[in-house]
Formats: structure tokens, sequence, C-alpha cells
């Protein structure tokens, strides 16, 4: 919401799985393309998704308890969110597709990729939190305002402004607090990793980029050296001038990767 | 009427220009500026004063805890509870209170509390609090659970003071499969609870629930008898008529020789920049989750500028509108009367020093307080019929007013 760039409308849809109702934006044609958002939420259909949408099917769920998704009270933990997805694309049919996560999208969907190798053709991690970094930390957003989060999430202010709006409504700063204590709810602590995720990724044998904003002040690039290395068969791309929110920043380049890794 | 002594327990020593240059001094005030040697001198001398609270006649010590900033070196009420229970022979040992959510075992909690209430005989008051937003934050608790952890923390504690074990508990946040501690309160059923709180809806009301007295923490008298008037009626919902001893009051109440140095000192009470809790970004103080929805809007606003927070007049409106009163004992009994009258308390919290106050004034204050002050007080709290709970007799809850015959439920 509160995009101020014209963007192209895609069509939205309410699906249900396990008794919750699941918003997503829908899009294109071609195959499954399933982009997983960061933790402060999808801001609309972004260029990125478009330029995608040229060749897949792209689908953008908003996660349980984000955008215009039900609040699952019982769900503690990322794991539950990526089984959650992965029922609601077992329940969509979707067989094979790509996996796009940005940031904690990256976690979830690394998370998903683990539980079902098979559906998942080609995984894109993008800035993805989920490991503990071995160098650095991972930002502490509860020590910031939200709009001040967001920025140190853009290597140019310009491109924050762009997105967002030179002073964003007070709606979308209510969505990132939503978004912030779902946040707290499923990944308070360890904050925005796992402890045990690292050991089950040398067993995913799925052809993953990785792809980190060259000025990345959220997610220390030391995680993505780190799923590089867990990862039997991945390659990491920096992606200059560049932030945390690469896709908001980049999309012309980070389309044309993703295009060229899973749109042969 | 139940009078206690209260006093933050501020860490005067620290650097007050650091604080300046940091432009906070809660949560993440580096505490390099910690000055271990003057910590251990200040808590002598709050040892000190304490004893005196008891020699000079006050009811009651009230205790509380914060983390992570100068203006409160309590970050254990349970602690200082412990000390008291040895050291001193008839006060209260008020705890407003544990912050129960930043607990990980309230069995253990319960364990300790039993442990003061039995070292003391039986002068335990175990009040329980949330804890503040930047208390969450400082002790790396989740805040988006504050109120279920709270709720179930005390649902737990009680359980565990009042029914035997073993038994089993497995809750949504404690688990606690073998609970039989071998540390019991000698209070029966349990030590009383009290409430403190600066007004919070969803809190006020928990406790008329529960039929605890509530504590308006140093609250405007007009937000005060709003807290009275809703606890009123949901105790009516419940089926009880709330008196005085359902009603308490923290109120900032400094004693001196002069008027000129009471003044002075009490101008302490808005020490740290002129707010008495320290500087904090207001985004630490109410993290996400911590506070209901509805306050959402308010609270992101705060957070980024677009409105500015409630907060405190300055020092010479809070002194006209005795937020904070100061003087003579004369001067202090006459001002204490206005507000005794317009807020029907049977628990009184008096604040007497904090900020920069010397330990030496602070005795003073202490002494004219004791000596001068509460003996007016207690007459004027007869001729206004303020009783506290255990004039009355009051059930410590309403689980327990339930377990009495029904001739005694009032």
């Amino acid at each position: 919401m509160a995009v101020t760039e014209a963007l192209p409308e895609a069509p939205e849809q309410f699906v249900e799985v396990v008794g919750e109702k699941i918003h997503w934006l829908q899009s294109g044609s071609g195959d499954s393309l399933i982009v997983l958002h960061h933790e402060i939420g999808n801001p609309g259909w972004l260029p990125f998704y478009e330029q995608l949408a040229q060749r897949f099917t792209v689908t953008v769920p908003d996660f349980p308890g984000w955008g215009q998704s039900e609040r699952p009270l019982w769900m503690r933990s990322v794991r539950d969110l990526a089984v959650e997805l992965n029922l609601l694309f077992d329940q969509a049919g979707v067989e094979e597709t790509v996996l796009v996560g940005l940031g904690f999208g990256g976690w979830v969907a690394a998370e998903m990729a683990t539980m079902n190798q098979s559906r998942c053709k080609r995984l894109v991690l993008v800035g993805a939190t989920g490991v503990q970094p071995p160098e650095g930390e991972i930002l502490d957003q509860f020590l910031y305002a939200h709009m001040d989060y967001v920025k140190m999430g853009f290597h140019d202010n310009d491109n924050f402004r762009r997105v967002y709006g030179e002073e964003p409504a007070t709606e979308q700063l209510m969505d990132w607090d939503v978004h912030r204590e779902m946040t707290a709810r499923i990944a308070w602590k360890p904050y925005l990793f796992s402890q045990t995720l690292p050991y089950l990724l040398p067993g995913l044998t799925t052809p993953t980029l990785i792809v980190w904003g060259a000025d990345d002040r959220i997610v220390p690039r030391s995680c993505g050296e780190r799923y590089r290395d867990a990862l039997p068969n991945s390659r990491l791309e920096v992606i200059e001038g560049a932030g945390h929110f690469v896709e908001m920043e980049k999309p012309d380049e980070l389309s044309r990767l993703v295009l060229d890794f899973a749109g042969a | 009427m139940h009078l206690a002594y209260f006093t933050e327990q501020p860490m005067s020593a620290y650097p007050e220009e650091e604080g300046r240059k940091a432009g906070h001094t809660a949560l993440m005030f580096s505490n390099r500026f910690y000055d271990r040697d003057a910590a251990s001198q200040l808590y002598q001398d709050r040892i000190t004063e304490y004893k005196l609270v008891e020699e000079v006649g006050f009811d009651g010590i009230m205790l509380n805890e914060h983390h992570n900033a100068p203006f409160c070196m309590q970050s254990k009420c349970n602690i200082f509870a412990s000390i008291l229970a040895a050291i001193t022979e008839r006060v209260k040992i008020v705890l407003l209170g544990n912050p129960l959510p930043l607990t990980e075992n309230p069995v253990r909690l319960a364990e300790e509390l039993a442990m003061i209430d039995l070292v003391s005989q039986g002068r335990l008051v175990s009040g329980f609090v949330r804890g503040g937003g930047t208390e969450q934050l400082a002790i790396g608790v989740n805040p988006a659970y504050n109120r279920e952890r709270f709720e179930e923390a005390h649902d737990l504690i009680i359980k565990t003071w009042t029914e035997p074990g073993p038994w089993r508990w497995e809750g949504t946040h404690y688990q606690n499969r073998v609970v039989n501690p071998w540390a019991l309160p000698l209070q029966r059923p349990h030590p009383r609870v009290w409430i403190p709180g600066i007004a919070s809806r969803e809190t006020v009301v928990w406790a008329a629930r529960h039929r605890y007295p509530y504590v308006c923490l140093n609250t405007s008298v007009e937000d005060t008898l709003r807290v009275w008037k809703l606890y009123a009626q949901i105790a009516e919902e419940v089926g009880f008529q709330p008196g005085p001893e359902h009603r308490g009051y923290l109120l900032r109440v400094h004693c001196a020789d002069t008027e000129e140095k009471a003044l002075a000192n009490a101008r302490q009470f808005t020490w740290m920049q002129g707010e008495f809790t320290g500087l904090a970004h207001p985004v630490w103080s109410a993290p996400a989750g911590y506070n209901p929805a509805k306050q959402r809007q308010v609270l992101v606003e705060i957070a980024h500028g677009r409105r500015v927070a409630r907060r405190d007049v300055g020092f010479e409106q809070q002194i006209e509108n005795l937020r904070i009163i100061a003087g003579t004992p004369d001067r202090v009994v006459e001002q204490l009367r206005v507000i005794m009258e317009a807020t029907r308390p049977g628990i009184f919290m008096i604040w007497g020093n904090d900020g920069f106050v010397t330990h030496e004034d602070s005795m003073r204050c202490i002494e004219l307080l004791g000596r001068e002050v509460l003996p007016a007080v207690r007459e004027i709290a007869a001729e206004l019929d303020l009783k506290d709970p255990f004039e009355v007799g009051a059930p410590v809850s309403e689980a327990a007013a339930q377990q009495q015959p029904s001739a005694l439920r009032a």
C-alpha cells in the first residue's frame, strides 16, 4: 500500500488454508514463480514482479498475519509459517515453481525448500535472513522507528521516496507496526535466524541463486556467504548500488539475474 | 490507612552530561558510565534510610524494579525485599512489583516470594506488573506476548501458592511438569496482591475482576478518579462494593525544615533532563505488540514525531496542581488533605526522595514525614474513614472471597 509510483495493478485473490484467509496478488503467464516478501510486508505490485511476470505466472502471497491475510494466533515460528505456505501451494496445485525469497522471505523460502525439494525447481535468496551471520549482526528493528528502519534498508534515500513517498501515510506506519508485531510473534528469539536450518541446507540440492545488495545494512553479506557455503548447488551475486531492499532499488538488475537463472 | 515509603533508588552518580550527549538515559545509555563504587555506597545509604523508615512509623516500604537505566537501581525487587525481610521487623514489604512477563519460570518466582514472606514472618505484599516497554527489550522478552504472559504467570503463581502439589502446568507460555515447591507463603491463602499502574484500562479491569487493590502511580487527580470509576463499574459486575481498601495512590512528597529546601529537593523529582524515567526513544517504550491494537495509531505517530506524547507539565505547575507536594510538615499535611479528600485512597505510597537529594536530606525528610506528617495524616484518614485492606480484613482476592462464608462477603 501507499506506493507512490504508478504501478500496474495485479489481480488479487483470497484463498483459505487451515481455516485462515490468505491474500495474494497474481499476474503474468507461464510457469509458476512465487515471491515471498520481506518482514516489512509487500508494498504492492512492484516493477520487479511485473518484469518477472513477462515470463512467469507470478504469485505474491501476504504471509499469514501480514497485509490482508488473517493473523494466525497459534503461529510461533518461521517453520510454522513455511509449513502453512507449503500447504497453501499443495492446495493450489502448484507442482513446480521458482521460489524467490526477499530478506525474511528468503528464510521462509529456504525452510519451504528443505521441506519440499520436488516443488522447488529453482531457489532465489535475496538478502536472506535465517542463518546467524558469521560476521556482524542482523539489524534489530525494535531499536528504530519503523520508517528509520525501512530507510536503512535502502542504499539511496531517493529510492525509498520513490516507493513510499517523502512522508509515508500513518496507515503505512501502522502496517509496518502490524508486521513488526508478527515478526516478534514468530521470530523474536533468536532474532530472524534459525539455529537448525544451517544443518539442513547441505541436503538441499536445488539450484540456488543468492543475491545481496552491496550496501545491505540490515542483513550482513556474511549470511549470503554462509548460505553459499552450505548449499551445494548455489552461487552468490552482489548488486552494486543496492541496500537490503534490492527488488525496490535495482529491479532491472535483479529481475535480469533471476530470469537468466530461472527463465531459460 | 496504609502509609508506605517509596524511592526509585536512583543511580544519582551517573554523569549527567554523558546522558545529554547520548540523547537518552534508558535502555541504550551505556553502562560504562555506571559507577560501581558509588553504587555500592548508594545501596548502603538506602539500607540506612529504610531502617529509619520503619523506626519513624511508616506501615510499609514499597519496592519496584527497572532495567538498563540510572533512574532505578533495583534490577530485582526481590533482592531488596529479602534484605528488608531480615533487617526490619514490622513494616510490610510492598512489591509494586515483580514484572511477571520478564520471568521465564513463574514457579521460581512463587518460591522466592514465599521465602520472603516466610523470612519476614508474613509481611509481604506481592504486587505484579507487566514491566515497561523498554524492560521487555532490556531483558529480551517478547513484547507481543506481554499481557498473555502476565496473566498466565499470575495464574500459575497463585495456584502454586494455594493448591497442594505435586501437579502439572501445561500452559501457553509456561510449562512445568512437577509443581511442588517446598516453600509456601506464611500468609494464607496467599500474600496480598496489589496492582500498580499508570491507568492502563486493561490492567484496571483485570485488577478489579480479581478484586485486587489498584495503585495509581502518580496519576493526576482527574485520571485517578477515572480509574476509580472504571474500577467501580467492573466491581459491580463482579459483585462487590469497592472502598478505600481497593484504592492506592502514589504521590511525590518531599518534606524539609524550610520551604526553600523542600522545593529545591523536590525539583529532583524531575531530574534526568526533565523526565524522571530518563529519555528513551518512544519506540523503545512501546515495542510492537506490547500495547493494545487500538493504540497503534497514536503510538506510531508518537514514534515518528507526528504527535507529542502526553508529558508532565513543568515543575512549578506540578507543584501548583499537587502532582508534587513539597514543604515543611504543616504545609505538606495541608496539601495531603486536599489529595486525600479528592481521591480517598486507603493505601498511600509516599515517594519521598529521588534524583540528587543527599542521603542526609533523605534521612531528614523521612524523619519529618514519620514523626510529624504521618500522625496528622492518620487523623485525617480516620476522619475521612479511609481504611486499608488490613484494617477491614478485605479478602485477598475475588477467588478468596468466594471461599468465605456468604455472610462475610461484602
